[in-house]
């Protein structure tokens, strides 16, 4: 027969003492009693002192194949060994067309750099005190065993998880050689990546108050309301040449209100007013739409998804020669759609630098010819 | 005509943004026939609020165009979308700021927004390797580690547990991030978007944890992991994960937004956003911190001494005023409420205060209610602006008593390199000319 579930309105720590089943009635008027009404209503939530049954064990092959995660303390690291020289080989193939050639990566994560000598000993990455440097992955890191878990469940970027055990293991140490960390015939393994000496290993704090919510804040405001304070000079601003920097403001707002917008593109800087005579907004130019195919995928788009925006430019070289370059070079050759269709799917190296391209495996044969197209044709 | 006579005072409507201020200035000096002229037909409707001679004019088109025939029927949209009109009200990024599109972030569009809940469609986004497409029927939840019975659940299992809705805020730690050294960007929604509150409903943790039978003895941590390509995981300590964090599948009474994790994801209230793991398929309970990149190559805190704080979970109390605010211009003088949101991961908003003389004298705002834990807080307070510059500023304390610093105090304790947590009172220069712009003060 079916019955009402008798509910604690209880906090956490009532439920902690309960036991797992209780039965269905009976069980929840002590503790209702002890608990004020408004505190009950507040909870919203019933705590059932049951338990409900639903979804099913996870089986351990299951939970192996999803556990990837490796913590400092080595709980998670998978057996397995890779060399310095081993990873190399990877790193230059499927790494260093983002992170650079010795890591110090012109466009994403700068991963090596920065380290001195001395910082290897003390545990502490000596210039994080100086402004002016970048930081590097070397700098900060505190921990080998981080590096692993991160190659190992997220690069490469395009396609995270690709790497054996072995071959995370190599990049690994080649990352650590790349920083001085571990020398040219260094092989990591499980066995051993919990005693390489990270440069920033003593860097990191956890005495702060944003560590809980009852944690004390470090820094406190003025709770003052009368003459506060002596001087209210401008100490920054954004510069005039940036005025339109982020767009054209007054296309940002809504059109109704009690206040209007700045027209940034009709800013004249001599007379520091916006004024009325208007060039037509300047559109931002990626928001220009190329058309594709009639009802085919917009090859930009396409371009976009895929990420090859994150390498080529449309019209600027990134770590890759920009695609109007691409265009201009095969625009005149018979087989120039399907050469670079080719391309995109296969990578390659030496054409315009030895900075490699990845293989693009995952991408649609049709989509590579459609970005292809578009790119001989100019891309525009 | 005398309700019209009353209609008009102190309070100046501003008028379209397709008329320029010249357009405007010209339109409140010059005779009739010259509005006529400079307006066109057209706008004849905003011609009889600029008040003086204008008043003459009809109030409103006679036989107004859209009523005079059949509108759109039903369902021309199963699913409706805003006003062609409000096609401007949309998340943007800041151009510049990141590499690549899916590795990024979009900021919300604070300066249009009323009130304290989101629309979810312009939520802001933060993705590490881009937003999975994900199949609902297809997910599944794992739950193992320092629990007694290992558990894999589907979404029509989790949507069969005792559900709770709640309303909190989710800010990235690393929002107003641009702010730390200098000023950066124009508006409002480039300096404190990735800033949103919606009405969340899902299951607390605690009922499945305990479900999974957790080990309340040894459990000291979560690892929650996405299923996106960089698989983001976060550590939260089991403290949080049994009070507060929910397992959310539903936003603003419907379920999750794609870009915002559906079918499934995380709620850490008060929390920097990156702990809410976006389409969350796993969470481990263990005895230990993991440290994983995004606890120990970002989302930490570098100090002047070059020590990076680790771990800094709670986002601390912070307001910013919405409006008036940076990009907007103000055609006349005379009334505006000044508006803006006040929030803190630890608690209520007891309090805000706003200043129109950068911080020199200050007035408390009403706080419109609800006034709810970590979540944000609308506040309003009522000015005549007499056309003077003015530097307003918004600050705010929550029920702990903490008060927001100036980006000086910030600066004083952790210098400007920290990126993260920058809970600054900020300002908004009004010039004499309306103009709206973002400042710091020295």
């Amino acid at each position: 027969m079916s019955s009402w579930v008798s509910a604690v309105w209880a906090a956490a720590a009532l439920v902690a003492a309960a036991a797992p089943v209780l039965a269905q009635t009976g069980a929840g008027s002590a503790a209702a009693s002890a608990t004020p009404n408004a505190q009950a209503q507040a909870r919203a939530e019933v705590v059932a002192q049951q338990r409900f049954g639903f979804g099913r064990p996870a089986r351990p092959e299951e939970i192996a194949a999803w556990d990837v995660d490796v913590r400092p303390d080595g709980h998670g690291l998978k057996p397995g060994r890779g060399s310095v020289a081993q990873g190399q080989d990877i790193y230059d193939a499927q790494c260093a067309s983002c992170h650079g050639t010795f890591g110090e990566s012109n466009s994403y994560m700068a991963i090596a750099g920065g380290v001195e000598k001395e910082d290897l000993k003390t545990g502490r990455a000596s210039r994080l005190r100086d402004p002016e440097v970048q930081r590097t992955l070397g700098m900060k890191l505190n921990h080998a065993t981080t590096l692993f878990d991160y190659i190992y469940r997220a690069m490469p970027w395009p396609a995270p998880m690709s790497l054996t055990v072995d071959q995370t293991y190599a990049v690994t140490a080649y990352v650590l050689h790349l920083n001085d960390i571990v020398p040219a015939d260094f092989e990591l393994t499980d066995k051993n990546i919990r005693a390489v000496q990270m440069p920033n290993r003593n860097g990191f704090t956890r005495s702060h108050g944003m560590g809980s919510v009852k944690g004390r804040p470090d820094v406190q405001g003025t709770l003052c309301m009368i003459d506060c304070v002596a001087s209210t000079k401008v100490a920054s601003e954004l510069p005039e040449y940036a005025r339109n920097a982020h767009g054209v403001l007054s296309e940002q707002f809504r059109r109704i209100g009690p206040k209007a917008a700045i027209d940034t593109s009709r800013y004249d800087r001599a007379r520091g007013v916006t004024v009325a005579a208007a060039a037509p907004a300047a559109a931002v130019a990626a928001a220009s739409a190329p058309a594709g195919a009639a009802g085919g995928p917009n090859p930009r788009d396409l371009a976009n998804r895929n990420a090859c925006l994150a390498c080529h430019g449309v019209e600027q070289r990134l770590v890759g020669p920009s695609l109007r370059e691409i265009g201009a070079k095969y625009a005149g050759r018979p087989d120039g759609e399907a050469y670079v269709t080719g391309k995109i799917k296969a990578g390659g190296v030496g054409v315009w630098g030895q900075v490699p391209m990845p293989a693009q495996p995952a991408l649609k044969d049709e989509d590579a010819r459609v970005m292809a197209r578009w790119i001989v044709a100019g891309a525009r | 005509m005398a309700q019209q006579q009353r209609q008009r005072g102190r309070i100046q409507l501003a008028p379209e943004n397709h008329i320029s201020a010249e357009q405007y200035a010209a339109a409140r000096s010059a005779r009739r026939g010259f509005i006529r002229a400079a307006l066109g037909g057209a706008a004849a409707a905003g011609g009889a609020l600029l008040g003086g001679a204008a008043a003459a004019q009809p109030a409103v088109e006679i036989r107004p165009g859209a009523s005079n025939g059949l509108g759109a029927p039903v369902v021309a949209n199963g699913y409706g979308m805003p006003s062609k009109f409000e096609a401007s009200v949309i998340r943007r990024v800041s151009p510049g700021l990141t590499r690549t599109d899916q590795s990024s972030v979009s900021f919300t569009p604070l300066q249009s927004l009323f009130g304290i809940i989101t629309p979810s469609g312009v939520h802001f986004e933060r993705h590490h390797s881009g937003a999975p497409e994900i199949d609902p029927e297809q997910h599944r939840l794992m739950i193992h580690g320092l629990v007694r019975r290992p558990l894999i659940l589907t979404m029509n299992d989790l949507m069969r547990y005792p559900s709770v809705s709640r309303i909190h805020f989710i800010e990235c730690g690393a929002n107003s991030g641009m702010e730390w050294g200098n000023v950066a960007t124009p508006s409002v929604q480039y300096t404190h978007g990735m800033l949103a509150c919606s009405e969340f409903t899902g299951v607390p943790l605690s009922t499945v944890l305990d479900e999974a039978g957790i080990d309340r003895a040894k459990a000291k941590y979560i690892l929650a992991e996405g299923a996106c390509g960089s698989h983001l995981t976060r550590t939260v300590p089991i403290a949080m994960a049994l009070d507060d964090v929910l397992l959310v599948y539903g936003q603003n009474g419907e379920m999750l937004r794609p870009e915002n994790g559906y079918p499934l994801r995380l709620l850490v209230p008060g929390v920097q956003g990156v702990s809410s793991v976006k389409w969350l398929r796993r969470i481990e309970v263990g005895d230990a911190p993991w440290n994983t990149r995004e606890e120990s190559l970002h989302y930490i805190d570098l100090m002047p001494d070059g020590t990076h704080r680790q771990y800094t979970w709670v986002q601390e109390v912070k307001s910013v005023i919405t409006s008036p605010s940076g990009g907007q211009k103000l055609l006349d003088k005379g009334y505006y409420e000044v508006t803006g949101v006040a929030w803190s991961g630890r608690g209520r908003i007891r309090r805000v205060d706003v200043s129109a003389d950068g911080g020199r004298n200050w007035r408390t705002a009403r706080l419109q209610q609800p006034v709810l834990p970590k979540a944000l807080t609308r506040f309003r307070i009522d000015w005549n602006w007499d056309g003077s510059p003015a530097l307003l500023q918004s600050r705010a304390v929550d029920e702990t008593g903490h008060v927001q610093p100036t980006i000086n105090q910030l600066r004083a304790v952790r210098g400007s390199r920290s990126i993260y947590h920058n809970n600054k009172i900020h300002t908004w220069r009004l010039a004499a000319n309306g103009e709206v712009s973002n400042v710091q003060l020295g």
